[in-house]
């Protein structure tokens, strides 16, 4: 065995961020750049959006019907139980829809594609297509970037609305609310700087999700084993940045837009 | 079209550059371990180099340097006039589209059928769909496999996967082959079989290739035989010199070159390595 030399760990750290940003930047500049793949894109679509759908409605749906239990059982101390549509739709859109969406399709599809192109790397098939002269950053990677970003828009955008009507749902058959005062509520309360936030991030962290589940395929080594490890360190992750980037987009977005 | 010599011959058509890769003093290293160290060789238009040595001395490695996958630590390396050794990733597709490769592994792309990696650099040039599927069929009977069309890899033999590889690479017919232990762990039947479609590929299309193998009898056959175009089989040659047939030598160990020649002068060597690498 190997001892642990930190020295070597920096090195091997600045190493995997460079590669990472070079990969990242690629993936974005092959966009402007000769051959596009529209077909990989389409596929990997409906491999991200159509797959991802069930889980994304179900988790929606019930953190959207949690959070009405909860908000309505805080509010009700304060006779502000009328309020529960707002706290759901502002909790969803601004926050719980993006994450958990992102939380969910890193959980599948950054593992899925570091799975992928990490087989793909241990056996050479990746230099294979690289010496059948395509780059794989262009047939692999740009393509899940683009079809990650654009679906997880619309997976957060369902997820909010499923939600809103799980939180509708516990509103008027368990609290016993108004349907009609829950959405006016839910929909007045809502600025555009809400909805704003809340179409923003799921750009960013569809971008995550692609960029960190191809980059950790795509170094993986070492056999089997390696695509395991790979698969595992591209869910955490991606998992971990999306929150942390998370935190910094509100607090900047925050910023920008100040309270009224 | 047996008569030429493997010498550049004066006068003859202005050719592009009649050396097809050239490595100059290339070293590379693992791990603090040199792997090659100092190695130098031409490879000429229409020649086949047959890389010998044994498992672990960098015959991939050159493959691979080759295309310019892997970078050397120091030389610097010419395929087709592009300097593969100092040309950035995304300027290589150009060349490398150029040059087929058959891995050691066969490295077939496991989600799409025969045809889609056969057909993968047409379909990457968008082709018309006909014109791909006539020419994939064409490259799979040159070897042989023209059923297999619909199959997965997954489905196939590693004989056949080897040969289904062998077809990717010479589709594009492109002017450098190389072939990384395209007999390896195969029957003395299918290994004749490949071997005669390499000799078939210098004869009919004069490809330049480089040919690791760890088989040094391959090598030895593709000296002495020459494609016969009438009987569509290799026949052996008689009379002139084998080394009449474009296929030289080349042999490594411990990451330098230690020979490099024609079959007779490897037969003639006085070293004692290779005295006993051929024995
Ligand atoms: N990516 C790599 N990382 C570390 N070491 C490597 C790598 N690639 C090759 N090597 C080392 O380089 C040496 C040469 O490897 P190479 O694959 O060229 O051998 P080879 O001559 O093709 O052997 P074989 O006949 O078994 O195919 C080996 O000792 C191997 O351990
Ligand atoms: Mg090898």
């Amino acid at each position: 065995m190997r001892l642990f030399s930190p020295i070597e760990w920096a090195k091997e750290s600045v190493m995997a961020v460079q590669d990472y940003s070079l990969l990242a930047w690629r993936s974005l500049t092959n966009l402007f750049r000769h051959p596009r793949y529209w077909a990989d894109i389409l596929q990997q679509a409906d491999l991200i959006g159509v797959g991802s759908l069930p889980i994304v409605v179900l988790t929606g749906f019930f953190t959207g019907a949690v959070l009405a239990l909860q908000s309505a059982n805080s509010l009700a101390r304060f006779g502000a139980l009328s309020f529960t549509g707002q706290l759901v739709s502002l909790s969803m859109v601004r926050e719980l829809g993006p994450v958990l969406t992102g939380l969910m399709v890193a959980g599948r599809n950054a593992s899925g594609m570091a799975s992928e192109l990490g087989s793909m790397k241990v056996t050479e098939q990746i230099d294979a297509m690289r010496a059948l002269g395509t780059d794989p950053s262009k047939k692999l990677v740009t393509p899940r970037v683009v079809s990650s970003v654009v679906m997880l828009f619309f997976l957060t955008i369902i997820s909010d609305l499923v939600g809103l009507a799980g939180g509708s749902m516990v509103s008027t058959l368990m609290l016993r609310l108004d349907l009609n005062q829950y959405w006016t509520s839910a929909w007045q309360s809502l600025a555009f700087e809400d909805v704003f936030m809340g179409l923003i991030k799921p750009v960013f962290f569809g971008f995550i999700i692609a960029t960190i589940g191809c980059h950790y395929g795509l170094r993986a080594k070492g056999g089997t084993q390696g695509v395991g490890r790979a698969t595992t360190q591209a869910v955490v992750a991606a998992s971990v940045i999306i929150l942390v980037v998370n935190f910094f987009i509100t607090r900047f977005l925050m910023a920008f837009f100040p309270m009224q | 079209m047996t008569t030429s010599l493997a010498s550049p011959q004066p006068g003859t058509l202005p050719e592009p550059p009649r050396k097809t890769v050239v490595f100059e003093d290339v070293s590379i290293a693992y791990d603090n371990r040199p792997v090659l160290d100092g190695v130098s060789f031409t490879l000429e238009r229409g020649e086949t180099k047959a890389l010998f040595g044994v498992a672990g001395s960098g015959k991939t490695v050159i493959l691979k340097l080759a295309l310019g996958l892997i970078k050397p630590d120091s030389g610097r390396i010419f395929v087709l006039g592009t300097e593969v050794s100092a040309t950035r990733e995304r300027n290589l597709f150009e060349v490398r589209r150029k040059i087929g490769m058959v891995f050691q592994e066969s490295a077939l792309f496991d989600s799409l059928t025969v045809e889609g990696n056969v057909g993968f650099r047409l379909f990457e040039e968008h082709c018309p769909i006909e014109e791909i599927h006539e020419r994939v069929v064409e490259a799979l009977r040159f070897v042989e496999l023209e059923h297999t069309v619909d199959l997965f890899p997954a489905e196939l033999s590693g004989g056949m996967r080897r040969r289904v590889a062998i077809a990717r690479a010479i589709i594009t017919k492109p002017e450098v082959l190389l072939y990384d232990s395209p007999t390896g762990g195969l029957d003395p039947v299918t290994s004749t079989t490949i071997i005669e479609l390499l000799v078939k590929q210098r004869d009919v299309y004069k490809t330049s290739a480089l040919l690791v193998t760890h088989r040094l009898q391959d090598a030895f056959t593709m000296a002495d035989h020459r494609f016969d175009r009438e009987l569509n089989r290799m026949v052996p040659v008689t009379g002139g010199a084998a080394s009449n047939l474009h296929t030289r030598f080349l042999v490594l160990r411990d990451a330098k070159k230690i020979f490099e020649g024609t079959a007779a002068e490897l037969v003639a060597s006085n070293d004692e390595y290779i005295k006993e690498y051929l024995s």
